[in-house]
Protein backbone atom coordinates (compact mmCIF):
# COMPACT_ATOMS: atom_id res chain seq x y z
CA UNK A 1 0.00 0.00 0.00
CA UNK A 2 1.71 3.53 -0.90
CA UNK A 3 -0.01 6.56 -0.80
CA UNK A 4 0.24 9.79 0.98
CA UNK A 5 -0.40 11.18 4.45
CA UNK A 6 -3.57 13.49 5.30
CA UNK A 7 -2.81 14.29 9.25
CA UNK A 8 -4.83 16.15 11.37
CA UNK A 9 -2.72 16.84 14.96
CA UNK A 10 -5.46 16.13 17.09
CA UNK A 11 -6.71 13.63 19.97
CA UNK A 12 -10.61 12.16 20.13
CA UNK A 13 -11.36 12.53 16.46
CA UNK A 14 -15.45 11.51 16.68
CA UNK A 15 -17.76 10.33 14.58
CA UNK A 16 -19.91 13.72 14.64
CA UNK A 17 -16.75 15.28 12.77
CA UNK A 18 -15.99 12.15 10.48
CA UNK A 19 -19.78 12.03 9.37
CA UNK A 20 -22.28 15.02 11.27
CA UNK A 21 -25.52 13.08 12.55
CA UNK A 22 -27.64 15.31 9.51
CA UNK A 23 -26.10 12.64 7.13
CA UNK A 24 -27.13 9.50 9.22
CA UNK A 25 -29.78 9.21 7.24
CA UNK A 26 -27.90 8.47 4.15
CA UNK A 27 -26.77 5.12 2.71
CA UNK A 28 -25.60 6.28 -0.58
CA UNK A 29 -21.87 5.75 0.15
CA UNK A 30 -20.61 8.34 -2.76
CA UNK A 31 -23.45 10.85 -1.13
CA UNK A 32 -21.76 10.10 2.39
CA UNK A 33 -17.94 10.76 0.90
CA UNK A 34 -18.61 14.18 -0.03
CA UNK A 35 -19.67 14.73 3.96
CA UNK A 36 -16.42 13.20 4.89
CA UNK A 37 -14.47 14.92 8.22
CA UNK A 38 -16.96 17.67 7.31
CA UNK A 39 -17.00 18.46 10.93
CA UNK A 40 -13.03 19.51 10.99
CA UNK A 41 -12.30 19.96 7.38
CA UNK A 42 -15.16 20.90 5.17
CA UNK A 43 -12.73 20.41 1.94
CA UNK A 44 -11.37 16.78 2.81
CA UNK A 45 -13.23 15.54 -0.02
CA UNK A 46 -11.75 17.30 -2.86
CA UNK A 47 -8.08 16.67 -0.81
CA UNK A 48 -7.94 12.93 -1.03
CA UNK A 49 -6.45 10.41 -3.83
CA UNK A 50 -7.18 7.22 -4.15
CA UNK A 51 -4.94 5.01 -1.83
CA UNK A 52 -3.82 7.90 0.50
CA UNK A 53 -3.80 7.63 4.28
CA UNK A 54 -5.52 9.65 7.27
CA UNK A 55 -3.11 10.50 10.37
CA UNK A 56 -4.48 11.22 13.70
CA UNK A 57 -3.95 11.23 17.77
CA UNK A 58 -5.18 9.11 20.38
CA UNK A 59 -8.85 7.20 20.22
CA UNK A 60 -10.04 8.28 16.75
CA UNK A 61 -13.26 7.81 16.10
CA UNK A 62 -14.57 8.03 19.00
CA UNK A 63 -18.58 8.43 19.77
CA UNK A 64 -21.38 6.59 17.99
CA UNK A 65 -21.47 3.57 16.28
CA UNK A 66 -22.50 4.48 12.70
CA UNK A 67 -20.44 2.73 10.11
CA UNK A 68 -21.25 5.83 7.88
CA UNK A 69 -17.90 6.94 9.45
CA UNK A 70 -15.01 4.14 7.92
CA UNK A 71 -17.26 4.31 5.13
CA UNK A 72 -17.50 8.01 4.18
CA UNK A 73 -13.79 8.11 4.70
CA UNK A 74 -13.12 4.96 2.43
CA UNK A 75 -15.38 5.83 -0.73
CA UNK A 76 -13.14 8.83 -0.58
CA UNK A 77 -9.82 6.62 -1.28
CA UNK A 78 -8.86 6.38 2.27
CA UNK A 79 -7.04 3.07 2.73
CA UNK A 80 -6.04 3.55 6.01
CA UNK A 81 -6.20 5.24 8.86
CA UNK A 82 -2.81 5.31 11.12
CA UNK A 83 -3.73 6.74 14.94
CA UNK A 84 -2.21 6.06 18.28
CA UNK A 85 -5.57 4.86 19.25
CA UNK A 86 -8.82 3.86 18.48
CA UNK A 87 -12.35 3.96 19.98
CA UNK A 88 -13.63 0.16 19.60
CA UNK A 89 -16.39 0.05 17.33
CA UNK A 90 -14.80 2.26 14.62
CA UNK A 91 -11.99 -0.11 15.17
CA UNK A 92 -14.43 -2.85 14.38
CA UNK A 93 -16.57 -1.39 11.58
CA UNK A 94 -13.89 -0.89 9.68
CA UNK A 95 -12.12 -4.60 9.81
CA UNK A 96 -15.34 -6.23 9.81
CA UNK A 97 -16.40 -4.28 6.73
CA UNK A 98 -13.27 -4.22 5.16
CA UNK A 99 -13.66 -0.89 4.61
CA UNK A 100 -10.06 0.40 5.44
CA UNK A 101 -7.05 -0.71 7.78
CA UNK A 102 -6.87 0.88 11.13
CA UNK A 103 -3.30 0.35 11.84
CA UNK A 104 -1.89 1.93 15.73
CA UNK A 105 1.34 3.46 15.64
CA UNK A 106 2.99 5.11 18.72
CA UNK A 107 2.91 8.68 19.66
CA UNK A 108 6.65 9.43 18.25
CA UNK A 109 5.82 7.69 14.79
CA UNK A 110 2.60 9.90 14.82
CA UNK A 111 4.74 12.44 15.92
CA UNK A 112 7.60 12.26 13.60
CA UNK A 113 5.17 11.71 9.98
CA UNK A 114 4.38 14.87 8.43
CA UNK A 115 1.30 16.30 6.06
CA UNK A 116 1.44 15.05 2.39
CA UNK A 117 4.66 12.39 3.47
CA UNK A 118 4.33 9.36 1.04
CA UNK A 119 4.66 6.34 3.08
CA UNK A 120 4.71 2.36 2.00
CA UNK A 121 3.01 0.32 4.56
CA UNK A 122 3.50 -3.43 4.71
CA UNK A 123 1.25 -5.12 7.29
CA UNK A 124 3.11 -8.10 6.26
CA UNK A 125 5.85 -7.10 7.89
CA UNK A 126 4.29 -4.41 10.05
CA UNK A 127 6.59 -1.74 8.88
CA UNK A 128 5.91 2.04 7.78
CA UNK A 129 8.21 2.99 5.44
CA UNK A 130 8.52 6.82 5.30
CA UNK A 131 9.24 7.31 1.17
CA UNK A 132 9.90 11.25 1.69
CA UNK A 133 11.71 11.32 5.02
CA UNK A 134 13.56 7.93 3.92
CA UNK A 135 12.76 6.72 7.33
CA UNK A 136 11.36 3.15 8.57
CA UNK A 137 8.58 2.67 11.76
CA UNK A 138 7.45 -0.16 12.97
CA UNK A 139 2.76 -0.50 13.63
CA UNK A 140 1.51 -2.43 16.10
CA UNK A 141 1.00 -5.65 14.97
CA UNK A 142 -2.85 -6.61 14.30
CA UNK A 143 -4.16 -9.18 17.11
CA UNK A 144 -4.78 -12.68 15.67
CA UNK A 145 -8.24 -12.25 14.93
CA UNK A 146 -8.34 -9.05 13.11
CA UNK A 147 -5.57 -10.16 11.24
CA UNK A 148 -7.80 -13.67 9.95
CA UNK A 149 -10.38 -10.98 9.23
CA UNK A 150 -8.33 -8.14 7.51
CA UNK A 151 -6.67 -11.10 5.34
CA UNK A 152 -9.74 -12.94 4.94
CA UNK A 153 -11.47 -9.55 3.82
CA UNK A 154 -13.97 -8.67 6.11
CA UNK A 155 -16.17 -10.61 8.69
CA UNK A 156 -18.51 -12.37 6.01
CA UNK A 157 -16.17 -13.60 4.18
CA UNK A 158 -13.50 -14.85 7.16
CA UNK A 159 -16.23 -17.27 8.90
CA UNK A 160 -18.55 -18.21 6.28
CA UNK B 1 -15.30 -15.01 36.48
CA UNK B 2 -17.24 -11.53 36.73
CA UNK B 3 -20.71 -11.19 35.83
CA UNK B 4 -19.06 -10.30 32.21
CA UNK B 5 -17.06 -13.14 32.06
CA UNK B 6 -19.58 -15.62 33.16
CA UNK B 7 -22.36 -13.80 30.57
CA UNK B 8 -19.69 -14.57 27.91
CA UNK B 9 -19.07 -17.78 28.93
CA UNK B 10 -22.22 -19.38 29.00
CA UNK B 11 -23.01 -17.67 25.48
CA UNK B 12 -20.28 -19.34 24.09
CA UNK B 13 -20.80 -22.84 25.06
CA UNK B 14 -17.39 -22.44 27.63
CA UNK B 15 -16.37 -22.92 31.20
CA UNK B 16 -14.60 -20.29 31.66
CA UNK B 17 -13.08 -17.21 29.72
CA UNK B 18 -10.60 -14.87 30.72
CA UNK B 19 -9.75 -11.04 29.17
CA UNK B 20 -8.29 -11.05 25.78
CA UNK B 21 -9.54 -14.31 24.75
CA UNK B 22 -11.69 -14.20 21.61
CA UNK B 23 -14.81 -16.18 21.40
CA UNK B 24 -18.18 -16.01 19.29
CA UNK B 25 -21.02 -15.65 21.54
CA UNK B 26 -24.57 -16.53 20.87
CA UNK B 27 -26.32 -13.54 20.79
CA UNK B 28 -30.03 -13.59 22.78
CA UNK B 29 -31.46 -9.86 21.62
CA UNK B 30 -30.62 -7.55 18.44
CA UNK B 31 -32.08 -4.16 18.06
CA UNK B 32 -31.91 -2.19 14.77
CA UNK B 33 -33.61 1.52 14.21
CA UNK B 34 -34.16 3.85 11.12
CA UNK B 35 -29.98 4.58 11.43
CA UNK B 36 -28.86 1.19 11.71
CA UNK B 37 -31.75 -0.85 9.74
CA UNK B 38 -31.62 0.91 6.51
CA UNK B 39 -27.47 0.58 6.77
CA UNK B 40 -27.82 -3.45 7.69
CA UNK B 41 -30.25 -3.32 4.57
CA UNK B 42 -27.51 -2.11 2.33
CA UNK B 43 -25.29 -4.60 3.85
CA UNK B 44 -27.88 -7.33 3.13
CA UNK B 45 -27.66 -5.56 -0.72
CA UNK B 46 -23.87 -6.08 -0.93
CA UNK B 47 -24.14 -9.82 0.19
CA UNK B 48 -26.59 -10.70 -2.50
CA UNK B 49 -23.98 -9.58 -4.76
CA UNK B 50 -21.65 -11.82 -3.25
CA UNK B 51 -24.23 -14.75 -3.20
CA UNK B 52 -24.36 -14.83 0.39
CA UNK B 53 -28.16 -15.80 1.14
CA UNK B 54 -29.67 -13.01 3.24
CA UNK B 55 -33.47 -14.96 2.57
CA UNK B 56 -33.94 -15.41 6.20
CA UNK B 57 -32.97 -14.40 9.44
CA UNK B 58 -31.50 -16.74 11.86
CA UNK B 59 -34.24 -15.91 14.48
CA UNK B 60 -36.44 -13.26 14.19
CA UNK B 61 -38.36 -13.64 17.59
CA UNK B 62 -34.69 -12.19 18.53
CA UNK B 63 -35.13 -9.22 16.72
CA UNK B 64 -36.53 -5.60 17.47
CA UNK B 65 -37.08 -2.52 15.95
CA UNK B 66 -37.11 0.44 16.80
CA UNK B 67 -38.11 4.08 14.93
CA UNK B 68 -36.01 7.27 16.64
CA UNK B 69 -33.90 9.07 15.33
CA UNK B 70 -35.44 10.75 12.60
CA UNK B 71 -39.11 10.51 13.67
CA UNK B 72 -41.50 12.08 13.22
CA UNK B 73 -40.17 11.73 9.58
CA UNK B 74 -38.22 15.00 9.23
CA UNK B 75 -38.10 14.77 5.66
CA UNK B 76 -38.04 12.54 1.97
CA UNK B 77 -34.97 10.32 2.79
CA UNK B 78 -35.72 9.61 6.20
CA UNK B 79 -39.44 8.92 5.07
CA UNK B 80 -37.73 6.84 2.75
CA UNK B 81 -35.93 4.89 5.40
CA UNK B 82 -39.17 4.51 7.92
CA UNK B 83 -40.80 2.69 4.54
CA UNK B 84 -37.66 0.52 4.27
CA UNK B 85 -37.70 -0.72 7.70
CA UNK B 86 -41.31 -1.64 7.82
CA UNK B 87 -40.92 -3.45 4.52
CA UNK B 88 -37.61 -5.39 6.12
CA UNK B 89 -39.96 -6.46 9.39
CA UNK B 90 -42.69 -7.71 7.35
CA UNK B 91 -40.17 -9.48 4.58
CA UNK B 92 -38.34 -11.17 7.71
CA UNK B 93 -41.60 -11.65 9.81
CA UNK B 94 -40.05 -9.44 12.77
CA UNK B 95 -43.44 -8.94 15.05
CA UNK B 96 -41.55 -6.61 17.58
CA UNK B 97 -41.67 -3.42 15.55
CA UNK B 98 -41.94 -0.12 17.43
CA UNK B 99 -43.81 1.90 15.40
CA UNK B 100 -44.19 5.39 16.11
CA UNK B 101 -47.59 6.83 15.88
CA UNK B 102 -48.48 3.19 16.50
CA UNK B 103 -48.77 1.81 20.24
CA UNK B 104 -45.38 2.25 21.83
CA UNK B 105 -42.52 3.92 20.07
CA UNK B 106 -39.79 5.56 21.78
CA UNK B 107 -35.76 6.01 21.85
CA UNK B 108 -34.95 2.32 21.47
CA UNK B 109 -32.39 1.78 24.38
CA UNK B 110 -35.63 3.49 26.44
CA UNK B 111 -37.72 0.58 24.61
CA UNK B 112 -34.87 -1.98 25.88
CA UNK B 113 -36.04 -1.36 29.44
CA UNK B 114 -39.54 0.13 29.23
CA UNK B 115 -40.71 -3.04 27.38
CA UNK B 116 -38.41 -5.26 29.45
CA UNK B 117 -37.35 -6.53 25.99
CA UNK B 118 -33.72 -7.58 27.45
CA UNK B 119 -33.44 -9.56 30.65
CA UNK B 120 -30.51 -10.36 32.99
CA UNK B 121 -27.17 -12.71 32.46
CA UNK B 122 -28.29 -12.45 28.02
CA UNK B 123 -26.15 -11.12 25.35
CA UNK B 124 -28.18 -8.38 23.71
CA UNK B 125 -26.34 -6.23 20.81
CA UNK B 126 -28.01 -3.40 18.94
CA UNK B 127 -27.16 -1.28 15.63
CA UNK B 128 -26.27 1.90 18.21
CA UNK B 129 -23.10 3.06 20.83
CA UNK B 130 -25.82 3.51 23.33
CA UNK B 131 -26.53 -0.10 23.13
CA UNK B 132 -24.16 -0.41 26.31
CA UNK B 133 -27.43 1.60 28.33
CA UNK B 134 -29.25 -2.33 28.93
CA UNK B 135 -26.62 -3.22 30.81
CA UNK B 136 -27.94 -1.69 33.61
CA UNK B 137 -30.43 -4.94 34.04
CA UNK B 138 -27.89 -7.07 34.19
CA UNK B 139 -27.23 -8.16 30.51
CA UNK B 140 -24.33 -7.73 28.27
CA UNK B 141 -25.22 -5.16 26.01
CA UNK B 142 -23.12 -3.76 23.76
CA UNK B 143 -23.18 -1.12 20.32
CA UNK B 144 -22.25 -2.97 16.99
CA UNK B 145 -21.80 -1.52 13.35
CA UNK B 146 -24.24 -2.35 10.28
CA UNK B 147 -21.53 -5.07 9.20
CA UNK B 148 -21.90 -6.75 12.43
CA UNK B 149 -25.20 -6.45 12.78
CA UNK B 150 -26.18 -7.98 9.45
CA UNK B 151 -23.97 -10.92 10.74
CA UNK B 152 -25.42 -11.60 14.02
CA UNK B 153 -29.37 -11.25 12.64
CA UNK B 154 -27.74 -13.88 9.93
CA UNK B 155 -25.75 -16.03 11.99
CA UNK B 156 -27.00 -15.54 15.35
CA UNK B 157 -23.82 -14.90 17.44
CA UNK B 158 -20.61 -12.59 17.05
CA UNK B 159 -17.12 -12.56 18.14
CA UNK B 160 -15.84 -10.12 21.00
CA UNK B 161 -12.98 -10.36 22.81
CA UNK B 162 -13.12 -11.02 26.43
CA UNK B 163 -12.93 -7.12 27.95
CA UNK B 164 -10.86 -6.29 31.37
CA UNK B 165 -13.73 -5.44 33.80
CA UNK B 166 -13.13 -1.45 35.64
CA UNK B 167 -15.51 -1.66 39.22
CA UNK B 168 -16.82 1.42 39.76
CA UNK B 169 -18.16 1.64 43.46
CA UNK B 170 -20.23 4.44 45.18
CA UNK B 171 -20.57 4.55 48.69
CA UNK B 172 -23.39 5.99 50.40
CA UNK B 173 -25.97 7.93 48.68
CA UNK B 174 -25.77 10.38 46.52
CA UNK B 175 -27.08 13.99 48.03
CA UNK B 176 -30.41 16.12 46.93
CA UNK B 177 -29.77 17.51 43.73
CA UNK B 178 -27.23 15.45 42.35
CA UNK B 179 -27.98 12.55 39.95
CA UNK B 180 -26.49 9.50 38.52
CA UNK B 181 -25.70 11.58 35.87
CA UNK B 182 -23.58 14.02 37.58
CA UNK B 183 -21.93 10.41 39.04
CA UNK B 184 -20.98 9.41 35.51
CA UNK B 185 -19.70 12.58 33.93
CA UNK B 186 -17.32 12.66 36.84
CA UNK B 187 -15.87 9.16 36.37
CA UNK B 188 -15.52 9.87 32.60
CA UNK B 189 -13.78 12.87 33.61
CA UNK B 190 -11.61 11.22 35.66
CA UNK B 191 -10.49 8.63 33.24
CA UNK B 192 -10.71 10.63 29.74
CA UNK B 193 -13.12 9.13 27.13
CA UNK B 194 -10.89 6.39 26.18
CA UNK B 195 -10.52 5.70 29.99
CA UNK B 196 -12.44 2.65 29.56
CA UNK B 197 -11.99 1.68 26.00
CA UNK B 198 -12.34 -2.03 24.93
CA UNK B 199 -13.40 -2.36 28.47
CA UNK B 200 -16.03 -3.42 31.01
CA UNK B 201 -17.36 -0.92 33.30
CA UNK B 202 -18.91 -2.43 36.07
CA UNK B 203 -20.84 -0.25 39.13
CA UNK B 204 -21.86 -1.70 42.34
CA UNK B 205 -21.77 -0.25 45.88
CA UNK B 206 -24.06 0.81 48.19
CA UNK B 207 -24.59 3.85 46.08
CA UNK B 208 -25.90 1.55 43.63
CA UNK B 209 -27.54 -0.76 45.71
CA UNK B 210 -29.71 2.77 46.42
CA UNK B 211 -30.19 3.81 43.38
CA UNK B 212 -33.06 2.95 41.36
CA UNK B 213 -33.24 1.17 37.82
CA UNK B 214 -33.60 4.62 35.79
CA UNK B 215 -30.38 6.14 37.69
CA UNK B 216 -28.28 2.88 37.14
CA UNK B 217 -29.65 2.77 33.40
CA UNK B 218 -28.16 6.58 32.86
CA UNK B 219 -24.65 5.55 34.76
CA UNK B 220 -24.22 3.00 31.64
CA UNK B 221 -25.50 4.77 28.83
CA UNK B 222 -23.03 6.65 29.05
CA UNK B 223 -20.13 4.23 29.65
CA UNK B 224 -20.01 4.72 25.69
CA UNK B 225 -19.32 8.25 26.33
CA UNK B 226 -15.60 6.33 28.22
CA UNK B 227 -15.33 4.63 25.27
CA UNK B 228 -16.39 0.87 27.14
CA UNK B 229 -17.42 -2.31 25.38
CA UNK B 230 -20.33 -2.45 27.81
CA UNK B 231 -21.76 -1.36 31.05
CA UNK B 232 -22.89 -3.64 33.83
CA UNK B 233 -24.81 -3.65 37.03
CA UNK B 234 -25.93 -6.94 38.73
CA UNK B 235 -29.65 -7.37 38.69
CA UNK B 236 -31.01 -7.26 42.30
CA UNK B 237 -34.71 -6.99 43.67
CA UNK B 238 -35.43 -3.85 42.22
CA UNK B 239 -34.22 -5.11 38.45
CA UNK B 240 -36.59 -7.61 39.48
CA UNK B 241 -39.39 -5.85 39.93
CA UNK B 242 -38.86 -3.46 37.71
CA UNK B 243 -38.15 -6.11 35.04
CA UNK B 244 -41.62 -8.10 36.31
CA UNK B 245 -44.00 -4.90 36.21
CA UNK B 246 -43.26 -4.56 32.42
CA UNK B 247 -44.57 -7.96 31.81
CA UNK B 248 -40.71 -10.15 32.22
CA UNK B 249 -41.22 -13.22 33.21
CA UNK B 250 -38.41 -16.33 34.01
CA UNK B 251 -36.08 -13.83 35.45
CA UNK B 252 -32.70 -16.00 35.61
CA UNK B 253 -29.36 -13.69 37.83
CA UNK B 254 -25.51 -13.94 37.24
CA UNK B 255 -23.88 -12.82 39.89
CA UNK B 256 -19.99 -12.40 39.21
CA UNK B 257 -18.22 -15.14 41.45
CA UNK B 258 -17.05 -14.23 45.08
CA UNK B 259 -13.10 -14.20 43.90
CA UNK B 260 -13.98 -12.17 40.33
CA UNK B 261 -11.28 -10.49 38.75
CA UNK B 262 -11.40 -6.77 37.84
CA UNK B 263 -8.70 -4.92 36.51
CA UNK B 264 -9.06 -2.01 38.50
CA UNK B 265 -11.39 -0.87 40.97
CA UNK B 266 -12.47 3.05 41.81
CA UNK B 267 -14.01 4.03 44.89
CA UNK B 268 -16.25 6.73 44.83
CA UNK B 269 -17.89 8.86 48.24
CA UNK B 270 -21.52 9.93 47.22
CA UNK B 271 -21.46 12.28 49.64
CA UNK B 272 -18.07 13.89 47.72
CA UNK B 273 -20.19 14.42 44.57
CA UNK B 274 -21.92 17.96 42.85
CA UNK B 275 -23.70 18.72 40.59
CA UNK B 276 -21.19 18.66 37.77
CA UNK B 277 -21.64 19.84 33.70
CA UNK B 278 -19.16 18.43 30.74
CA UNK B 279 -18.31 21.80 28.94
CA UNK B 280 -18.12 21.82 24.99
CA UNK B 281 -16.34 19.97 23.25
CA UNK B 282 -15.93 16.68 25.17
CA UNK B 283 -17.54 14.87 28.07
CA UNK B 284 -14.77 14.39 29.86
CA UNK B 285 -14.60 18.17 30.10
CA UNK B 286 -16.14 18.09 33.87
CA UNK B 287 -16.41 20.88 36.05
CA UNK B 288 -18.58 22.13 38.97
CA UNK B 289 -21.54 23.81 38.05
CA UNK B 290 -20.84 26.60 40.37
CA UNK B 291 -17.74 27.37 38.51
CA UNK B 292 -19.15 28.06 34.96
CA UNK B 293 -22.68 29.94 36.59
CA UNK B 294 -21.81 33.02 34.83
CA UNK B 295 -22.25 31.12 31.50
CA UNK B 296 -25.45 32.48 29.70
CA UNK B 297 -27.46 30.22 27.61
CA UNK B 298 -30.12 30.49 24.38
CA UNK B 299 -31.61 27.05 25.11
CA UNK B 300 -32.46 23.63 27.19
CA UNK B 301 -32.59 20.63 26.20
CA UNK B 302 -34.00 17.64 28.39
CA UNK B 303 -34.40 14.39 25.99
CA UNK B 304 -32.43 11.41 24.97
CA UNK B 305 -31.92 8.45 26.13
CA UNK B 306 -29.87 9.56 28.92
CA UNK B 307 -31.98 12.26 30.10
CA UNK B 308 -35.48 11.70 29.35
CA UNK B 309 -36.81 8.91 31.51
CA UNK B 310 -39.47 9.40 33.63
CA UNK B 311 -37.45 9.73 36.56
CA UNK B 312 -35.56 12.63 34.69
CA UNK B 313 -38.57 14.25 33.85
CA UNK B 314 -40.11 14.22 37.06
CA UNK B 315 -36.98 16.18 38.55
CA UNK B 316 -37.00 18.60 35.99
CA UNK B 317 -40.79 19.22 36.95
CA UNK B 318 -39.77 19.76 40.35
CA UNK B 319 -37.81 22.72 39.32
CA UNK B 320 -39.72 24.32 37.21
CA UNK B 321 -43.43 24.02 39.20
CA UNK B 322 -44.57 27.31 39.08
CA UNK B 323 -41.65 29.09 37.17
CA UNK B 324 -41.11 30.70 34.15
CA UNK B 325 -38.51 30.00 31.56
CA UNK B 326 -36.05 32.58 30.41
CA UNK B 327 -34.69 30.43 27.63
CA UNK B 328 -36.43 28.47 24.69
CA UNK B 329 -36.90 24.44 26.53
CA UNK B 330 -37.90 21.71 25.16
CA UNK B 331 -38.51 18.52 26.72
CA UNK B 332 -38.58 15.30 24.60
CA UNK B 333 -39.99 12.01 27.01
CA UNK B 334 -37.77 9.27 25.93
CA UNK B 335 -40.74 6.80 24.89
CA UNK B 336 -44.47 7.49 24.49
CA UNK B 337 -44.95 5.34 27.64
CA UNK B 338 -43.09 7.99 29.72
CA UNK B 339 -44.87 10.52 27.88
CA UNK B 340 -47.78 9.18 28.71
CA UNK B 341 -47.35 8.64 32.75
CA UNK B 342 -45.75 12.35 32.57
CA UNK B 343 -49.07 13.11 31.26
CA UNK B 344 -51.07 11.24 33.92
CA UNK B 345 -48.98 13.02 36.87
CA UNK B 346 -49.17 16.42 35.44
CA UNK B 347 -45.47 16.98 34.50
CA UNK B 348 -46.53 17.71 31.11
CA UNK B 349 -48.83 20.37 32.60
CA UNK B 350 -45.80 21.91 34.44
CA UNK B 351 -43.79 22.15 31.50
CA UNK B 352 -46.14 24.00 29.49
CA UNK B 353 -47.68 25.93 32.21
CA UNK B 354 -43.45 27.00 32.84
CA UNK B 355 -42.96 28.14 29.08
CA UNK B 356 -41.21 24.83 27.73
CA UNK B 357 -42.35 22.98 24.45
CA UNK B 358 -43.23 19.25 24.76
CA UNK B 359 -42.00 17.04 21.86
CA UNK B 360 -42.96 13.69 20.95
CA UNK B 361 -40.19 11.01 22.07
CA UNK B 362 -37.49 11.01 19.19
CA UNK B 363 -33.44 11.17 19.65
CA UNK B 364 -33.88 14.74 17.93
CA UNK B 365 -31.70 17.37 18.52
CA UNK B 366 -29.97 15.07 21.07
CA UNK B 367 -27.66 13.64 17.43
CA UNK B 368 -28.40 16.90 15.33
CA UNK B 369 -30.90 15.21 13.66
CA UNK B 370 -34.12 17.86 13.84
CA UNK B 371 -36.69 19.06 16.02
CA UNK B 372 -34.60 21.48 17.58
CA UNK B 373 -30.75 21.53 16.49
CA UNK B 374 -28.72 24.33 17.38
CA UNK B 375 -27.42 27.56 15.19
CA UNK B 376 -23.75 29.09 15.41
CA UNK B 377 -22.85 29.94 18.51
CA UNK B 378 -25.69 29.06 20.43
CA UNK B 379 -25.41 27.61 23.50
CA UNK B 380 -27.66 24.70 25.12
CA UNK B 381 -27.62 23.21 28.20
CA UNK B 382 -28.44 19.15 27.74
CA UNK B 383 -29.35 16.39 29.45
CA UNK B 384 -28.08 14.44 26.49
CA UNK B 385 -24.85 12.47 26.23
CA UNK B 386 -22.41 13.77 23.98
CA UNK B 387 -21.12 17.27 23.50
CA UNK B 388 -18.26 17.15 19.98
CA UNK B 389 -18.47 19.87 18.07
CA UNK B 390 -21.72 20.04 15.69
CA UNK B 391 -22.97 17.34 17.94
CA UNK B 392 -26.51 18.98 18.46
CA UNK B 393 -26.38 21.15 15.32
CA UNK B 394 -24.13 24.17 13.75
CA UNK B 395 -20.18 22.96 14.47
CA UNK B 396 -20.54 26.40 16.37
CA UNK B 397 -22.54 25.71 18.31
CA UNK B 398 -21.87 24.55 22.48
CA UNK B 399 -23.24 21.84 24.35
CA UNK B 400 -22.93 21.48 28.34
CA UNK B 401 -23.48 18.41 29.61
CA UNK B 402 -26.10 18.30 32.76
CA UNK B 403 -28.53 16.39 35.03
CA UNK B 404 -32.07 16.80 34.68
CA UNK B 405 -31.55 19.24 37.56
CA UNK B 406 -28.94 21.03 36.53
CA UNK B 407 -30.49 21.63 32.96
CA UNK B 408 -34.17 22.64 34.01
CA UNK B 409 -32.76 25.42 37.06
CA UNK B 410 -30.58 26.70 34.01
CA UNK B 411 -33.44 27.01 31.94
CA UNK B 412 -35.37 28.83 34.87
CA UNK B 413 -32.14 31.62 35.32
CA UNK B 414 -30.87 31.49 31.49
CA UNK B 415 -27.41 31.15 33.53
CA UNK B 416 -26.17 27.61 33.79
CA UNK B 417 -27.44 27.17 37.53
CA UNK B 418 -26.79 24.87 40.41
CA UNK B 419 -30.26 23.83 41.98
CA UNK B 420 -29.22 24.09 45.09
CA UNK B 421 -28.47 28.27 44.19
CA UNK B 422 -31.91 28.26 42.86
CA UNK B 423 -34.43 30.39 45.23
Amino acid sequence: MKGSVIKYERDNIDTDVIIPGTYLKIHDYNELAKHAMEGLDPDFHSKVNEGDFLLAGKNFGCGSSREHAPIALSTCGIKAVLAVSFARIFYRNSVDGAFLLPIEIDEKTYQTISNNDELEINIEKNEIKNISKNETYSMKPFSEIIAKIISAGGLFKYKK
Amino acid sequence: MNITEKILARASGKNTVSPDDVVFAKVDKVMIHDVSGPGVIKVFDKLNTQGIDTSQLHDASKVWVAEDHFVPTAEKISAENIVKLSEFTKKYGIEKHFKYGMGQYGICHTLSHEEALVSPGEVYVGGDSHTNTTGALGAFACGLGHTDVAYVLLNGEIWFKIPETFYFKLNGKLPEHVMAKDFILKIIGDIGTDGGAYNTMQFGGSGIDEMSVESRLTLTNMTTEAGAKNGIIEADEKTLNYLQQRGATNINQIKSDEDAEYAKIFEYEASEIEPIVAKPFSPENITPVRDVSSIELDKAYIGSCTGAKYEDLLAAAKILKGKQVKIRTEVLPAAISIYKRAMQEGLLQIFIDAGAMVGPPTCGACCGAHMGVLAKDEICISTTNRNFPGRMGHIDSQTYLASPLVAAASAVTGKITDPRDLN
